[in-house]
């Protein structure tokens, strides 16, 4: 990732310079007044690959104030490559605090996670989004889906959700399952695990999700209703692997699978890291943690 | 598991009443005639066939009819509403409920890459049916009612016959039981003896379901077996209408005459 320099000399404040910023938050606030909506915006290059989530980094730019605490996750954890660099990128070039507490921070940039600790009114969760189109997967024609969500028609949905129980006898989709928002707008809510989906409804936070190289921009407001689509005999559930976190002992957080050893050694931890940290830290301890 | 009437609670009407009045109806592209001043009615249960050589507008017709192009001129009236006056929500909506679209090629009227299955339940799904459960059994029922072994549910269309996805689109449309289907050459792409066995179940649901149908043809001998009334088409005009064996036993315009003699092979 390219090295910004102290924001002072060489960027505007959050990098972007402020007509690029009143351009994404124009659409942001076209987000939040249409939730669910995508919202076209016109893309910047960013200093850092397409992966990596340009489209949140760039609502993040659009949002943060000098005030903020940033936290950044990728699947849960602060400490990967993707997470340390975006907040690395904006200490440089906005120069604001960052935390790895979710209660502590007021902005949250996520990748595949919504975190175990209930977000509170005033923060912000923003999401990097890869494909934001949940029709894409049975019509590819971009006219059609934009006259879809215009018309109502999401019939298609219930097809795609159809054909993963002909195929799996169950609904299989368990990442970016699609909700339907206050009645209206179908929306995918990028790849979290369906989890998670219980949590962007009825959310205090804003959420808002960015997909950079699909340029589009989509939000739920505070205490919005997100339904999870379903077949009245297949009703949605959520699903996480059938055991308790191996450092912490919570029973109802989302686990990752972590490899142990070379001799096929394993165990089950919270995927979100501060969560789990935060539990040990108040002495709970799981199956293969120490006392802290 | 059958489908009744009251799956799908249709108004009472009046057979006496067209369901369909089509009034002057013209389509250009550009300085070319799709099709000019085209005027007819069909009623309840009624087959209308258009023929005409290749060029002369049958489809355009069609298209336009069905709402998949917009008419330049005229008035189409479907069950007393003026379909192009109408919201383009309520006149899709009409698309996959009272009205269906058999395309000539199935390619262009299936998901080729969702099961026969799913194929037949998007409509249901599109209006509103929920109950997985269900759905499944009435897109079984449908398969075995255009004689594709329920075996074959959960298989995707590019793994059947021509003659098989010409008979799983078509059941793909009447699963909802519309009212009136337009139909662009059905048995177009097909070998004869497919082209048989698909007109037979063709008549078949025509007659158990009482629809009415619009179907375009190349083949005389299609609407000789399906069709009540046929229409006759040259250069995007209607050059003659009538009862069909009155139209091709005793062809009054000069351009009809050719066609159903075997001078001119359409
Ligand atoms: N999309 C289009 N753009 C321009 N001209 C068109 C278009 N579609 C059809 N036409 C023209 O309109 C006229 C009627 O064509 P249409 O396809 O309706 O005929 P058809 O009777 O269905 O022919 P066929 O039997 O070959 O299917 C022709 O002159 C054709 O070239
Ligand atoms: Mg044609
Ligand atoms: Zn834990």
């Amino acid at each position: 990732m390219l090295d910004a320099g102290s924001h002072a000399d060489a960027y505007n404040f959050a990098y972007l310079d402020e007509q690029t910023k009143r351009m994404i938050r124009r659409a942001i606030l076209k987000g939040i007044a249409v939730p669910g909506y995508q919202v076209p915006f016109a893309s910047r290059e960013m200093p850092m690959p397409y992966g990596w989530g340009t489209g949140g980094v760039q609502v993040t730019a659009a949002c943060l104030v000098p005030e903020d605490r940033l936290k950044v996750i990728d699947q849960g954890a602060d400490d990967t490559t993707n997470a340390v660099s975006i907040r690395r990128f904006f200490q440089r070039t906005a120069g604001v605090a960052v935390t790895e507490s979710t209660p502590e921070a007021t902005l949250i940039q996520t990748r595949h996670r919504i975190p175990e600790t209930p977000m509170t009114e005033g923060q912000i969760l923003v999401y990097q989004v890869p494909i934001p189109e949940p029709l894409r997967f049975l019509e590819p024609r971009e006219t059609e889906t934009r006259k879809m969500h215009e018309l109502e028609e999401y019939g298609l949905m219930h097809v795609k959700l159809y054909e993963d129980i002909a195929r799996h006898g169950q609904i299989a989709t368990s990442y970016a399952y699609p909700v339907k928002v206050e009645g209206r707008y179908v929306m995918d809510p990028s790849p979290i695990p369906k989890f998670d989906n219980p949590k962007l409804s009825g959310n205090p936070a804003i959420q808002l999700f960015g997909a950079g190289r699909e340029q589009r921009i989509y939000a739920l407001p505070p205490w919005t209703e997100a339904v999870s689509l379903d077949f009245d005999d297949h009703p949605f559930e959520t699903s996480k692997a059938p055991h308790d976190c191996d450092l912490c002992g919570a029973r109802a957080s989302y686990l990752d699978e972590v490899i142990t050893d070379d001799q096929g050694g394993r165990m089950f931890v919270c995927s979100d890291t501060d969560f789990c940290a935060g539990r040990r830290a108040e002495g709970h301890v799981g199956r293969l943690g120490e006392a802290a | 598991m059958t489908l009744h009437s009251t799956d799908f609670p249709q108004k009472m009407r009046d057979p006496d009443q067209p369901l369909l009045t089509v009034e002057n109806l013209t389509k250009r592209y550009g300085a070319r005639i799709g099709c000019a001043d085209v005027s007819f009615d069909l009623y309840p249960g009624e087959v209308l066939g258009i023929v005409g050589e290749s060029g002369s507008g049958k489809s355009t017709l069609l298209s336009c009819l069905a709402g998949h192009q917009r008419a330049d001129l005229g008035r189409i009236a479907y069950d007393g509403r003026d379909v192009l006056a109408m919201s383009e929500t309520d006149r899709r909506r009409l698309g996959r409920t009272d009205w269906a679209y058999v395309h000539q090629n199935p390619r262009d009227g299936l998901r080729m890459g969702v099961s026969a299955g799913g194929n037949v339940g998007e409509r249901l799904m599109a209006v509103g049916a929920r109950h997985y459960g269900q759905i499944r059994g009435k897109a079984v029922d449908w398969l075995g009612r255009v004689e594709i072994a329920a075996d074959r549910v959960d298989d995707r269309p590019s793994s059947f016959s021509g003659g098989m996805q010409q008979r799983l689109q078509i059941a793909r449309n009447l699963v909802t039981s519309p009212r009136l289907v337009f139909m662009d050459e059905p048995t177009g792409g097909l070998d004869v003896s497919v082209q048989a066995r698909l007109l037979d179940l063709l008549r078949g649901l025509v007659r158990d379901m009482g629809l009415s149908v619009i179907i375009v043809t190349h083949d005389l001998a299609v609407v000789r077996l399906l069709a009540h009334r046929l229409m006759v088409m040259k250069s995007g005009r209607v050059v003659e209408q009538g009862l069909t064996d009155q139209v091709l036993d005793d062809p009054q315009h000069a351009y009809t005459q050719l066609l159903v003699s075997s001078v001119l092979q359409v």
